[in-house]
């Protein structure tokens, strides 16, 4: 560490005008990309606490105008929302716990080598990721499970995930030492309590990894929410999200009048609060767990 | 634990049998703790994902909810057939094969060009906080950056109208402008995920052994020309490798993406295999068409897919399998 800062001191002291040039290029370009990156974040935000018809007319571009809470007062006060919230908490929750029970153990059993008929296993959770039945398949085997309209169908059917299971073998492989195994085995140690007293525990960076690449998964889908429930009160927030900012329909009622633009003007800022609330959670969080979502990829990269 | 040790040598003691045999038969009784952990993903792989594969028999035949998938009578390749005759069949293949390739095209080397550019920065505070930024919004879940879209881009008052409108430049309604969904699409994407995407390049360019640079200075190398000689062959493999699996990808565009983009307007540039899928299957409850129409995309993705992987290794030598 210490050699590394002395070098860079030394480049730096050699620079010449060329690499002046070089760095400018280089910090230019990124904090160009800093700003069109955050800014639409950072305005959605203010836009969220402005008036909107300073919105709309262009007058806010980097402070809110005329503060007002009106957007996030009106989406508290719909009921839809605090329901979609609690069912994503849920579906999140209990959809995560599921995801790890089911993919890191096998993980760890397709990591030994062991293993009977190793090879056939890897193959048969590797052909999920290439093919599948499609849509209409799919969803007819749901429909015939009885998992329509439940809340099991948003976390058990689809919690495996070939690819985290992979991704956790590879862990394995490269994180527990195989010396550890044969140690435990002259104690007199079954699989099972191998697995679950010194495996997990000393896995805790690949629960953390898979743990919140679902969690993150499950808080953003839809999809299957909107094919296999149709039942008002198990959807999740991101689809009462589609009916506030993509089908455009106003949560507020009809009316006509000075009153319908009053409605107007309410329901569109209230799309904006919608956007922060439903995604400032994650935004939120995410900063402080990046170590554990980019060590993820790159577990993912190495290639056995 | 003696009474097993017992219990297992007996019968190869006795009975004569193949020992390859009963050398399996031993491995596969060790094996039932491993087994036991891979129970519960094994159960729901067969339930949802190898028995909906089984369903795409319903491709080849004519699928009635009264007589079952077992029932419904074999029509061979009519579903097929009526798909490649239909109007949508151009269509459909055209833009998605549009929208794809233009995300290839401009989605795949600029992850890779991040991951230079990134690798380049010496201020390692700043460093950090441009790998944060620029991962944040790969974290938005695709409704709301749909939603920001259509904020974003409405003619009348949105964002861009407000900022051309300083320069007194009319916007024109791109959402429902057909011929301009696929940039909508791709530069979006790219905005969201390339700084995701570019993880793996800053991964792979930060094992790239020091000596490699060192001796490129001793020989008067410019920061350049080090990108150029050393930095980009040596990406080279992780690049293939991603670029076989995006290829086999080709025909699946981020499909919900596009189905939240879409409206009436926009569909002849809209309108891709996987939403015409679900449009007959999910909402014309026309079975049969909308599995014959998926399967042609799997077909065709896995086509494409191993004949990459096999360009891939005549040429450069690299390939999945």
């Amino acid at each position: 560490m210490i050699f590394k800062k002395k070098s860079r001191k030394s480049r730096l002291h050699k620079k010449g005008w060329k690499d002046w040039l070089f760095d400018i290029a280089i910090y230019g370009i990124a904090i160009l990309m800093i700003v069109l990156i955050l800014y639409p974040l950072w305005f959605i935000i203010i836009a969220s606490f402005s008036n909107p018809s300073d919105v709309a007319k262009g007058n806010v571009w980097f402070w809110p105008k005329d503060w007002s809470l009106d957007g996030y007062v009106e989406l508290f006060k719909q009921e839809v929302i605090w329901r979609g919230y609690l069912n994503t908490i849920l579906y999140t929750v209990v959809g995560t716990l599921i995801a790890l029970a089911v993919n890191i153990p096998a993980g760890y059993a397709l990591s030994r080598k062991d293993l009977f008929g190793r090879k056939w296993l890897a193959v048969f959770y590797i052909i999920p990721m290439f093919v599948s039945g499609g849509l209409v398949p799919t969803y007819l085997v749901v429909k015939y499970f009885g998992l329509l309209d439940t809340f099991w169908v948003m976390v058990v059917p689809f919690s495996v995930s070939c690819y985290n299971i992979i991704v956790a073998r590879t862990f394995f492989n490269t994180s527990i030492p195989a010396d550890l195994w044969e140690a435990a085995q002259m104690d007199g140690c079954g699989t099972l309590r191998y697995f679950f007293t010194i495996v997990l525990p000393l896995s805790k960076a690949i629960l953390a990894v898979i743990g919140l690449w679902t969690a993150v998964g499950i808080w953003n889908s839809w999809f299957n929410a909107l094919i296999y429930i149709t039942d008002e009160k198990l959807q999740p927030l991101q689809l009462i999200l589609r009916r506030i900012l993509i089908t455009n329909e106003s949560l507020l009622g009809a009316a006509t009048g000075d009153l319908a633009a009053e409605l107007r003007r309410l329901s569109d800022m209230m799309k904006y609060a919608a956007i922060v609330v439903s995604t400032a959670p994650i935004m939120c969080l995410y900063p402080f767990l990046q170590k554990y979502f980019n060590q993820g990829v790159m577990i993912g990269a190495i290639k056995e | 634990m003696s009474k097993s040790v017992v219990s297992e040598s007996l019968p190869k003691a006795i009975v004569p049998v193949d020992p390859k045999g009963s050398k399996k038969l031993k491995q596969f009784k060790k094996s039932i703790p491993l087994f036991i952990l891979l129970f519960p993903s094994l159960i729901l792989l067969i339930c949802f994902a190898y028995i909906p594969m089984y369903g795409i028999v319903l491709a080849f035949k004519d699928y009635s909810p009264a007589l079952g998938i077992w029932g419904s009578p074999w029509v061979g390749f009519k579903h097929f057939i009526q798909y490649f005759n239909s109007y949508q069949f151009g269509i459909t293949l055209k833009n998605t094969l549009n929208i794809s390739l233009y995300s290839i095209l401009v989605g795949f080397p600029l992850p890779i060009a991040l991951a230079i550019l990134c690798n380049q920065m010496r201020l390692m505070l700043f460093r950090k906080f441009f790998q944060v930024t620029i991962y944040l919004p790969h974290f938005i879940s695709t409704m709301v950056m749909c939603g920001m879209i259509l904020i974003f881009l409405s003619p009348s008052n949105g964002l861009v109208a407000n900022f051309l409108k300083l320069f007194d430049i009319h916007m024109p309604n791109i959402l429902s402008n057909p011929s301009m969904f696929s940039s909508v699409y791709v530069w979006s994407d790219v905005w969201q995920h390339v700084g995701w995407d570019s993880i793996i390049y800053l991964a792979a360019l930060s094992t790239i052994d020091p000596t490699y640079y060192e001796a490129a200075t001793m020989d008067g190398a410019s920061r350049l020309q080090k990108i150029i000689h050393i930095e980009l062959p040596l990406l080279l493999p992780t690049t293939m490798i991603l670029l076989i699996l995006r290829a086999g990808g080709i025909l699946s565009v981020g499909f919900e993406k596009v189905l939240l983009l879409q409206n009436p307007l926009n569909l002849a540039g809209s309108e891709i295999i996987s939403t015409y899928v679900y449009k007959v299957g999910l909402q014309s409850f026309q079975y049969s068409l909308s599995t014959a129409i998926g399967l042609f995309n799997t077909v065709v993705n896995l086509a494409v897919l191993l004949l990459v992987n096999w360009i891939s290794k005549k040429l450069t030598n690299i390939s999945l399998f």
